[in-house]
C-alpha cells in the first residue's frame, strides 16, 4: 500500500538556523507516527510543516500519494489537535465542531449528523450548547478531538495534546487516544516529549534531537535496540544505565572489565560473537539486573555489588549501585530484602546488553 | 504574660486608629480634588442658565435666581459665527458627520492592521508596526502643511470626505496600537486552528477574532470619538464655510460678539459641543476601564 505520509529530505531554516536537518519519514495507512525528543528538538516544527503552517525549506512531503510540499493547510485534508486545544471562544462546542464543515460549504443535514456521531462516540453531547470557557481541561481536550475527527482526514496531527492535563487525567485521555486509533484505524502523527506515551501509543517512534532523526522504528526496537547514546538515555524511565567499560576478546565471546569504587574491576562476560573496539559504553536496562537467583539464561552473571540507596517504588523497588563511576540502576522484586550499606548479589542479564562507541555514542552490536 | 502583651495590643490600637485618621484625610483629600475639577462644569452650568443681567450683577458661583434655557436655545440654533446667525445645530450635525464614518473606518482599519501584525507575522512586520507606531507621535502642525497639499490634489479639500480621511489617516497609528496589543495576547494555536479547518485570512478575522474584540472595541471607539470630536486644528485647517465642525464653531462664537458678550450662550454653547464625548464616557466608560486593563483572552 502506497504510504500516507511521506517526507523526503525535508529541511526547515528560519533565516540561517537549520531547524530541520534532512527528514526521511514515511508511515502506512493506520500507522500511529509518534515523534519524541526533548524541547527544541524541532519535533513540532515538523508537525507544523506536515500542516503546511509552516513553509518548507528544501525536500518534499506528500500525503496519500498527493504531492503537498506547496498546498495550503486547508487542501491537505489533515486535522490538527493543539497542546492548548485552541478552541474558538466565542463559539459553543457545536459550532466549534462544525466549524470547518461550515467554512466548507458542508450542507446543515451532513453537520447535524456529523456532529452527532463524534458527540456520542467522545460521550460530549451534554456539553454542545456550552462555551469554552466553561468546560474543564480534560473536555476542551475532547472537543478539540471532536473537531478534528468529524472532518475524517486522511491524517491526524496531535501537537502535545495531553501536557496540559493532570497526571491521571492524561493517562485516562492516552487509553481513550488508544482506543480511538484501533476502533477508528486512522492515520495519526502524534508529538510528545513524553517518552511513556511514545511507547504506549505509538506503532512507529521518530526519535528527534537537534532537528536530527536519531531513530526510526517500532517501540520495541527503539526501546531494546537504541541506536545511539541518545535515545537509549532518553527512551525508558528509570533511564538506560550507560557505564564505561573495557572490552576484551576472549574466544568466542567477550570480556567486559568495568570499573569499580573499591578498585578492582568486576569483569562479566558476553558470550556473543561481537567485535568490540577497547573503550565501550555499556547498556543496560534497569529491567535487566534482577537480584540474584530471580534471573536465569545464557546470558546471566552474577556479582557482588554494594548497595548505595534502596528505592521501594510500590510494584518494584529500584537499588543503586556505583559501577564505572556511574549511578547503576537494578529494578528488583517488591519484596527484596537489599540494604543499603550491604553487599547483594546482582544478576547481570549480558545478552540484553548494548555496546555504544565511547567517541561518537554510536551503536557497536 | 500580661506584662509583654500589654503594650502590644496598646501599639496595635494605636496603629489602628492611625490607619483610620489616614484613611479620612485621604477622602478629604480626594473629595477637595473632585470639588476644585468640578467647580468649572458647575460655573459653566449655572452660568449657562442665568440670565445676562443675573450674570452682570450676581456672583460667579452663585445658584441661578431664576433658571433660564434661553441661552441654550440660542446657542443651539441663533447664535452668530460670524455672519451667520445659526447657532452650532449645522455644525454640531458636520462633527457628528465626520466623527462617525471616521471612528468606523479608523477602527476597522486599526483591527484589521492589528491582526495582521498579531498574527500573521511576516518580514518586516516588526518594522511596518513600529513605523505606524511612530506615527502616533508625529506632532499634528508638522502635517499641516503636506495634509493641505495632498486633499487639494485629491480633490477633498474643505470638504467632509477630507476631513474624514485625514482624521482615519491620523488615528490609524492609535488604532492598531490598540488591536496588535490585545490580538497578540491571543494563542497563535487559534489561527493555526482556524487554518486547518479550512478558513481564510478574512474569514478567521470576522468569526473569531472580532467576537472576540468587543473591550478593545469600546477602548478605540472611545479613544477616536473623543480625539476626532475635540479635534480643532484639523478641523479650522482643512474645512470651509459649511463644513467646520463644531469646535471650529464654538470658537468662532465666543470670538465673534457684536456689544455685550452673552456669557450665557457661551457657557451653554461649550456645554453642547462637550456633550457627546461625555455621553459616550458615561455609556462605556466601565468598558474602556476593563478594556485598557484586560489582558489574555482565556480560550
Amino acid at each position: 500500500m502506497a504510504p500516507i505520509l511521506d517526507i523526503n529530505n525535508l529541511f526547515k531554516n528560519y533565516g540561517a538556523t537549520e531547524i530541520l536537518k534532512d527528514i526521511n519519514i514515511s508511515i502506512e495507512p493506520g500507522d500511529f507516527l509518534v515523534l519524541v525528543g526533548p524541547s527544541g528538538c524541532g519535533k513540532s516544527t515538523l508537525l507544523n510543516c506536515i500542516a503546511g503552517l509552516e513553509p518548507i525549506s528544501g525536500g518534499t512531503l506528500s500525503i496519500g500519494g498527493k504531492d503537498m510540499t506547496h498546498v495550503s493547510p486547508k487542501d491537505r485534508d489533515i486535522a490538527m489537535v493543539f497542546q492548548s486545544y485552541a478552541l474558538y471562544p466565542t463559539m459553543t462546542v457545536a459550532k466549534n465542531i462544525t466549524f470547518g464543515m461550515k467554512v466548507r460549504g458542508v450542507d446543515q443535514a451532513t453537520q447535524d449528523a456529523k456532529l452527532k456521531e463524534v458527540a456520542s462516540l467522545l460521550q460530549i453531547e451534554p456539553l454542545l450548547n456550552r462555551r469554552p470557557s466553561q468546560l474543564s481541561g480534560g473536555q476542551r481536550q475532547r472537543v478539540a478531538m471532536g473537531r478534528a475527527l468529524v472532518r475524517d482526514p486522511k491524517l491526524f496531527l496531535f501537537d502535545e495534546p495531553l501536557s496540559n492535563l493532570d497526571a491521571k487525567l492524561r493517562v485516562e485521555m492516552r487509553t481513550e487516544i488508544k482506543k480511538l486509533h484501533q476502533t477508528l484505524d486512522a492515520s495519526i502523527v502524534y508529538v510528545t516529549h513524553d517518552q511513556i506515551e511514545a511507547m504506549t501509543l505509538a506503532t512507529k517512534i521518530v526519535v528527534l534531537k537537534g532537528g536530527v532523526v536519531q531513530q526510526i522504528g517500532t517501540p520495541a526496537e527503539i526501546y531494546n535496540n537504541p541506536a545511539n547514546l541518545f535515545v537509549a538515555d532518553f527512551m525508558g524511565s528509570p533511564a538506560m544505565n550507560l557505564i564505561p567499560a573495557q572490552a576484551t576478546k576472549n574466544g568466542s565471546g567477550t570480556e567486559i572489565a568495568i570499573a569499580r569504587e573499591t578498585g578492582d574491576t568486576l569483569v562479566l562476560k558476553d558470550t556473543r560473537d561481537l567485535s568490540l573496539p577497547k573503550d565501550v559504553i555499556l547498556g543496560l536496562r534497569p529491567e535487566d539486573i534482577a537480584e540474584a537467583g530471580f534471573r536465569a539464561g545464557a546470558g546471566v552473571q552474577e556479582a557482588a555489588c554494594l548497595v548505595d540507596m534502596v528505592e521501594p517504588a510500590g510494584a518494584d523497588t529500584y537499588v543503586v549501585s556505583e559501577l564505572g563511576g556511574k549511578q547503576v540502576t537494578a529494578r528488583l522484586h517488591a519484596e527484596t530484602s537489599a540494604q543499603a550499606g550491604e553487599m547483594l548479589n546482582l544478576a547481570f542479564d549480558m545478552s540484553k546488553v548494548s555496546y555504544f562507541a565511547k567517541e561518537t555514542g554510536e551503536r557497536l552490536n | 504574660m500580661t506584662d509583654l502583651s500589654m503594650p502590644q495590643t496598646q501599639t496595635r490600637s494605636q496603629s489602628a486608629t492611625g490607619k483610620i485618621a489616614l484613611r479620612w484625610l485621604l477622602y478629604i483629600l480626594l473629595g477637595l480634588f473632585a470639588l476644585y475639577y468640578l467647580m468649572p462644569l458647575f460655573v459653566m452650568l449655572t452660568t449657562s442658565l442665568k440670565s445676562l443681567e443675573e450674570i452682570r450683577t450676581g456672583s460667579l458661583i452663585s445658584l441661578p435666581r431664576e433658571v433660564s434655557f434661553d441661552a441654550w436655545k440660542t446657542a443651539w440654533s441663533g447664535a452668530c459665527t460670524g455672519i451667520q446667525c445659526e447657532g452650532l445645530r449645522p455644525y454640531f450635525w458636520n462633527s457628528v458627520l465626520i466623527a462617525v464614518p471616521a471612528v468606523a473606518i479608523s477602527t476597522l482599519l486599526g483591527a484589521l492592521n492589528g491582526y495582521v501584525v498579531a498574527q500573521w507575522r511576516f518580514k518586516g512586520a516588526n518594522i511596518i508596526f513600529s513605523l505606524m507606531l511612530f506615527g502616533c507621535f508625529i506632532p499634528f502642525q508638522v502635517v499641516l502643511l503636506p495634509m493641505a497639499r495632498l486633499l487639494g490634489m485629491m480633490g477633498i479639500a474643505g470638504t467632509i470626505p477630507g476631513l474624514i480621511f485625514v482624521h482615519v489617516i491620523y488615528g490609524l497609528g492609535f488604532t492598531t496600537l490598540f488591536f496588535r496589543n490585545y490580538y497578540v495576547t491571543i494563542p497563535a494555536e487559534l489561527t493555526k486552528a482556524a487554518r486547518v479547518d479550512g478558513a481564510g485570512f478574512l474569514r478567521i478575522f470576522w468569526s473569531i477574532f472580532l467576537p472576540l474584540s468587543l473591550p478593545i472595541v469600546v477602548v478605540t471607539v472611545i479613544w477616536q470619538f473623543t480625539q476626532i470630536w475635540n479635534d480643532f486644528l484639523f478641523g479650522v485647517s482643512f474645512s470651509q464655510a459649511g463644513t467646520q465642525p463644531v469646535t471650529v464653531a464654538l470658537n468662532n462664537i465666543v470670538n465673534s460678539t457684536t456689544g455685550v458678550k452673552e456669557y450665557n450662550v457661551d457657557m451653554a454653547a461649550a456645554i453642547i459641543a462637550g456633550l457627546p464625548t461625555l455621553l459616550v464616557y458615561v455609556v462605556a466608560g466601565k468598558y474602556f476601564i476593563r478594556g485598557l486593563t484586560a489582558g489574555s483572552v482565556k480560550g
